[in-house]
């Protein structure tokens, strides 16, 4: 894969951006008689990478979706930036998620548009001081990244699923987010791709300086690159700590999660 | 009187059946007041959605280049098949037509009562229905699959609105080429009907026309126009709102797409029935 070109993140903003640039409160999120979240309380401080682990089911999708607000929780804070996105009317919101780039497990690409028209969508509305040149050169710049600058003209049906979660991710770094969210970002990928998955997570964190909460049940992915996990159990905390915390731990449950 | 009254005690369930009939009731009015309790929580996010839906068309952010993508898809292919349903339209009903005024002597009327059947009513609601079937059930599977595949997530976090961007245009531009479908159908149904004319007969173009047009005023057109407006605004509305609202699972998809079809044209029904009372008064 190629290197990363040279570009300048938002440097003015990165200055402004608090220590810690998430910070979750006791928050609680269920579904009909299903309690999913039960006073969770997170933070995600300035240039981390935060891995939330856990098992399938256990909640780690509904905390990053009520992050951006695709969730509202039942109760408890949710802090963007020093701000709270659940009190935040409907442009103060768009403001915020400007700021965060957010991966779907599926990698959600809209099917009806081309790879370049996919980078183009989010950068027309969040970058528009951008002119046509400068918005062409960074798609490339972008696709060249995640060493995919020959995809442009293509259809995202045409790429397989490695292709476009790397296209994904290039769609969500275009418009120079702090904060990035990756929902399980190595799902149903071979270990080849999902390592190279886990390379670029922490190169875009490098060159975009941005802080990053990954959420994922790959302990590969995890070990690649956490700089703190936090594991999840029940909807809540089971055991927060680095990685060597984790790898020495005595817990069962843990233990079946490292092996 | 012990005979009388013996059967009725029998009859009065004792103290344990009185306890699972109870539970029974219970159970079955909880399950309806659930019921109940969807039934109009749909109903509210139904208009919830359209009041959404209109207050995001006329804001000033309006996606041109999405309106126009849509217009193309929703009109100029929809054509052919439109082409040959109006087509079979008018041919059809001429050729039902023909024996039974022939039988009258007033075969002469022939053209005037095609033109003005297709023009007051079966273009309008043939078209309709079958814009029901293709853009509606398009609509439908298209939204809902994007919602399956969380590419409506991902434009809100982009701070992309969706309904702005996926909603307002998809319905102004069936509002908007609806009815434009529905004049060609009409065109082209006594266009067939010319050509059903001159199976068993010999009527120049220029007089079947003339014939048709000479029993059509302003006020046969214009109310059915009118009404296409309405048609197509009740396809795409409903279209999206069916995809947009779809659930997460892969068969919300079919689901969306099959209900889209069957609302939107129960809604075409209703919508004609309306217009055909309101232009009656008039």
């Amino acid at each position: 894969m190629k290197e990363m070109a040279e570009s300048v993140p938002l440097v003015k903003e990165f200055i402004k951006t608090p220590k810690e640039v998430v910070e979750i409160e006791n928050l609680s999120i269920g579904f009909e008689n299903l309690k999913v979240l039960d006073d969770f309380s997170l933070k995600l401080y300035n240039g981390e990478n935060l891995v939330v682990l856990g098992k399938s089911g256990s909640g780690k999708s509904v905390l990053i979706k009520c992050i951006v607000r695709l969730l509202m929780p039942d109760s408890g804070t949710v802090k963007v930036l020093g701000e709270d996105v659940n009190e935040m009317g409907r442009k103060e919101l768009a403001e915020v998620r400007k700021k965060i780039g957010f991966l779907f497990q599926s990698g959600a690409l809209y099917d009806s548009m081309t790879i370049k028209e996919n980078l183009e969508f989010p950068l027309k509305r969040v970058r528009k001081d951008l002119s046509r040149k400068e918005m062409n050169e960074k798609v490339e710049e972008a696709l060249e990244n995640v060493g995919l600058a020959d995809t442009l003209d293509k259809m995202p049906s045409q790429l397989s699923g490695g292709m476009r979660k790397r296209v994904s991710l290039a769609r969500t770094v275009v418009v120079d987010p702090l904060i990035m969210l990756y929902d399980e970002p190595t799902t149903g990928l071979d270990p080849l791709t999902s390592d190279e998955i886990s390379e670029l997570i922490n190169k875009v964190q490098k060159k975009y300086k941005t802080s990053s909460l990954i959420i994922t049940h790959d302990i590969e992915c995890a070990r690649a690159t956490a700089d703190r996990i936090i594991m999840l159990q029940n909807g809540a905390v089971y055991l927060e700590g680095k990685l060597v915390d984790f790898e020495k731990s005595a817990d069962v449950f843990i233990k079946s999660f490292f092996r | 009187m012990v005979k009388i009254i013996g059967p009725v005690l029998r009859k009065i369930p004792k103290n344990r059946d009185v306890k699972k009939q109870a539970e029974k009731l219970g159970e079955r009015t909880f399950e309806q007041t659930r019921i109940a309790n969807v039934f109009f929580s749909d109903i509210a996010d139904f208009f919830l959605f359209l009041w959404r839906t209109t207050r995001e068309a006329f804001s000033r952010d309006f996606e041109f280049k999405e309106f126009f993508r849509q217009c193309y898809l929703i009109g100029y292919k929809t054509l052919p098949l439109i082409s040959i349903t109006g087509l079979i339209i008018g041919l059809v009903l001429t050729i039902q037509l023909r024996p039974a005024l022939a039988d009258f002597g007033a075969v002469s009327m022939l053209p005037g009562m095609v033109a003005l059947s297709i023009i007051r009513e079966m273009g309008p609601v043939i078209t309709a229905l079958i814009c029901a079937g293709k853009i509606g059930s398009g609509m439908g599977a298209e939204l809902g699959s994007m919602r399956v595949t969380e590419q409506i997530d991902a434009m809100e976090v982009s701070s992309t609105n969706p309904i702005r961007f996926l909603v307002v245009t998809r319905v102004l531009a069936a509002t908007l080429m609806i009815p434009i479908l529905v004049l060609y159908a009409d065109a082209l149904g006594i266009l067939g009907s010319w050509a059903g004319a001159n199976i068993k007969g010999d009527v120049t173009f220029v007089l079947f026309f003339s014939q048709a047009f000479s029993v059509i005023d302003f006020l046969d057109l214009f109310p059915a126009v009118i009404k296409t407006f309405f048609f197509g605004a009740a396809i795409g509305f409903v279209g999206c709102y069916k995809g947009y609202t779809a659930g997460r699972g892969t068969e919300s998809v079919g689901k969306a797409a099959n209900s889209a079809v069957v609302l939107s044209s129960l809604l075409v029904i209703i919508i004609d029935l309306v217009a055909v009372q309101i232009t009656d008064m008039l």
